[in-house]
């Protein structure tokens, strides 16, 4: 199997869709994705993009009315026995996913901590589950381990939390206990779904700092799913923007922030106020996402975009190369369109934001 | 400055859970709303900020203090004609437009119930006009009207959430967590039709919400929760220039900012109030400038100023 050479997990043309009553929704349309040893990936999109579901396949937790029409994704690890090597995590048997992959070297971690724990096992059983049920070690390692985990992801008293039950937490300490769990036993990749929506803003930004201070310990590789872009800011090394299950710009975090090419990925940025902006109004982008039970023609975004050409409406753009590590699809790239610039207010923020790090500097 | 819209007093907001457990939601807050602007109340959850919403419009009996609103009391004990009042002029827009629409009414009707229950039409074609209008004015088609709230997106929905308040043409509406919901592209949307409305028709806001961001960009003062205390107050520019209490600070220091840059080399301040020793109940309000106020002994003044 081909896969590139630093890949540690890599989307292959992706494809999925779900048959629902109302007909079959075409909700992923050719993903590519890379993650790299060690590194953080976001993936940013609305509600409905398609970001949830893209690492809900690496994982095997689609559900039943979904169909994979085409597409791998491919996984490198070091097998027992200490040789490389590459599968296909969709080819694969589930059973066999989940006895060998799935909790133990991809790992998750869900964006509500209150359902994703079972609110009738002490949080300490919780977490010696996975490390007993992967055989990693016998019921005093499991113990001593699930201690060592919950002081890492920052509780004190770990002795004494590993007999509460998650209600008699609060949300962001479940939000660690939530971690624990999913670096219980040694992952190689962390996908984090939204680990912070539904947390206060104190809480995210701590939350934020422990994932990034264990990746940082553990050299673990993330894929970070969020709408928040202030979150990707703080977070990743690559960002993936998603649209209507495509993704239509990918760069490293500067060159989608400071220099970004597709049209959404500037609505995107102009419509999230930072703490600066006093314009009258905010840029918005106008209507809503394209409802994909109905295959869109051409450019997904064309509908919304005030830039959009007659070729948006008949053919979908490719992936346009604007530097090794920043593409965009979007035909405003392409040498014949014509010219266009980034609307002026996100002119002048990237302007101000850029003046506001070199100060940091 | 006019005369407040809205004048908070000391308001007091508990909850008897058993006979030996109350829980203090809200103790002694106060603040002014005047006509015509925008006051955000930002704290993270369980800071009392939505209890102070609907305390004031009256879905709480509030334990104590004074509530007035144009000039008439409304924390206590409710004549008719000042609870029709009251229902007439202050309206609210709630977080989750799915579960705050009823799913077997129309969205016409949803829209229409306030000018049904005052009986403000003199005829029904007026009242179906009155809606298609607040539906053209909060940019959905008047279509629209004869559909129900399933088949409409979260943003849609929302609009009709707003329409609903704004059908009665009130003096204060209450917007309670009402973009949190909805996602980036839509929110902008959102606000600036918040703002729309705003600029034609002069009502006030009481715009509750945890996103730092959105409540400095909408409001024009600010009130900073935390544990049912406002522990600092002010203008907008006040607050963000040169905030003093440790928790605005803590918080203000949390917001993501879409600046990569920046935010990685940020760290986010932790605030403690036990290991601080703030005693919120012991420290009384002082005011720093304008209408700039900080919840603090002398002691923690003395300290957080220096």
């Amino acid at each position: 199997m081909e896969m590139n050479e630093n890949a540690i997990l890599q989307f292959v043309n992706l494809d999925i869709s779900f048959r629902t009553n109302a007909g079959v929704v075409h909700a992923i349309r050719g993903v590519n994705l890379d993650l790299q040893k060690g590194e953080t990936v976001a993936i940013v999109g609305e509600s409905g993009s398609g970001k949830s579901v893209t690492v809900k396949a690496a994982v095997g937790l689609l559900d039943g009315n979904a169909t994979v029409n085409s597409g791998q994704i491919l996984y490198r690890y070091k097998g027992d026995d200490g040789t490389e090597k590459v599968v296909d995590l969709l080819a694969m048997d589930k059973r066999e996913l989940r006895r060998t992959i799935n909790g133990s070297r991809i790992a998750m971690v869900f964006q509500d901590p209150m359902t994703s724990l079972d609110p009738t096992m002490t949080i300490g059983k919780q977490i010696m589950e996975g490390i007993l049920l992967h055989k990693k070690g016998d019921k005093a390692q499991a113990h001593a381990r699930a201690l060592e985990l919950l002081q890492l992801v920052g509780i004190t008293d770990a002795e004494k939390r590993m007999k509460n039950y998650p209600h008699q937490l609060s949300g962001g300490m479940r939000q660690r206990v939530v971690i624990a769990i999913a670096l219980a036993s040694d992952p190689d990749i962390l996908i984090c779904d939204e680990p912070t929506t539904a947390l206060d803003v104190t809480i995210q930004a701590r939350i934020l700092e422990l994932i990034k201070d264990v990746q940082r310990r553990l050299g673990l590789s993330v894929i970070y799913i969020t709408h928040d872009l202030g979150v990707v800011a703080k977070v990743a090394d690559y960002v993936n923007v998603m649209y209507a299950g495509k993704i239509i710009e990918v760069g490293n975090v500067n060159e989608i922030f400071y220099d970004p090419k597709h049209p959404y990925t500037w609505g995107l940025l102009a419509a999230m106020p930072d703490l600066e902006t006093d314009d009258d109004r905010l840029a918005s982008i106008p209507g809503s996402p394209p409802n994909l039970l109905h295959e869109p023609v051409g450019d997904a975004f064309a509908a919304r975009n005030a830039y959009a050409m007659a070729i948006d409406e008949k053919i979908d753009p490719p992936m346009f190369k604007v530097s090794d590590t920043h593409y965009a699809a979007t035909w405003l790239l392409h040498p014949n369109a014509p010219k266009v610039e980034m609307p002026d207010e996100l002119k002048t923020r990237i302007a101000r934001s850029r003046k506001e790090a070199e100060a940091y500097l | 400055m006019s005369e407040p819209l809205l004048k908070v007093r000391d308001l007091t907001q508990h909850f008897r859970v058993s006979r030996t457990f109350t829980v203090k939601a809200v103790n002694g807050v106060s603040f002014d709303i005047y006509p015509g602007e925008t006051y955000g109340l930002v704290g993270e959850s369980g800071s009392g900020k939505t209890t102070i919403g609907r305390s004031i419009i009256r879905l709480y009996n509030p334990t104590s203090g004074s509530v007035l609103f144009e000039g008439k009391e409304i924390a206590g004990k409710l004549d008719r004609s000042t609870e029709k009042m009251l229902r007439e002029d202050m309206q609210m827009i709630f977080q989750d437009p799915m579960s705050s629409l009823n799913p077997r009414k129309k969205v016409g009707d949803i829209i229409g119930e306030g000018l049904d229950i005052h009986h403000r039409f003199a005829s029904s074609k007026e009242r179906d006009d009155a809606v298609a209008a607040m539906l053209d004015k909060v940019g959905l088609s008047q279509a629209h009207a004869e559909r129900y709230p399933h088949q409409f997106s979260g943003g849609q929905r929302q609009r009709v959430g707003i329409a609903r308040a704004l059908i009665m043409n009130p003096k204060l509406i209450i917007a309670d967590e009402c973009i949190s919901a909805l996602d980036v592209s839509i929110q902008a949307q959102v606000v600036n039709l918040m703002k729309d409305i705003q600029d034609s028709t002069g009502c006030a806001y009481l715009f509750i919400a945890h996103d730092l961001s959105m409540v400095k960009y909408i409001s024009d003062r600010i009130g900073v929760l935390h544990l049912g205390y406002m522990v600092e107050t002010g203008t907008t520019e006040e607050i963000f220039a040169n905030p003093v209490h440790p928790y605005t600070k803590s918080l203000l220091s949390a917001v993501p900012l879409p600046n990569p840059e920046v935010e990685k080399r940020r760290v986010s301040v932790p605030y403690d109030r036990v290991a601080e020793g703030v005693d919120y109940a012991k420290g009384t309000e002082h005011l720093l400038e304008g209408t700039h106020s900080v919840l603090a002994t002398d002691e923690e003044l003395a300290r957080w100023t220096a």
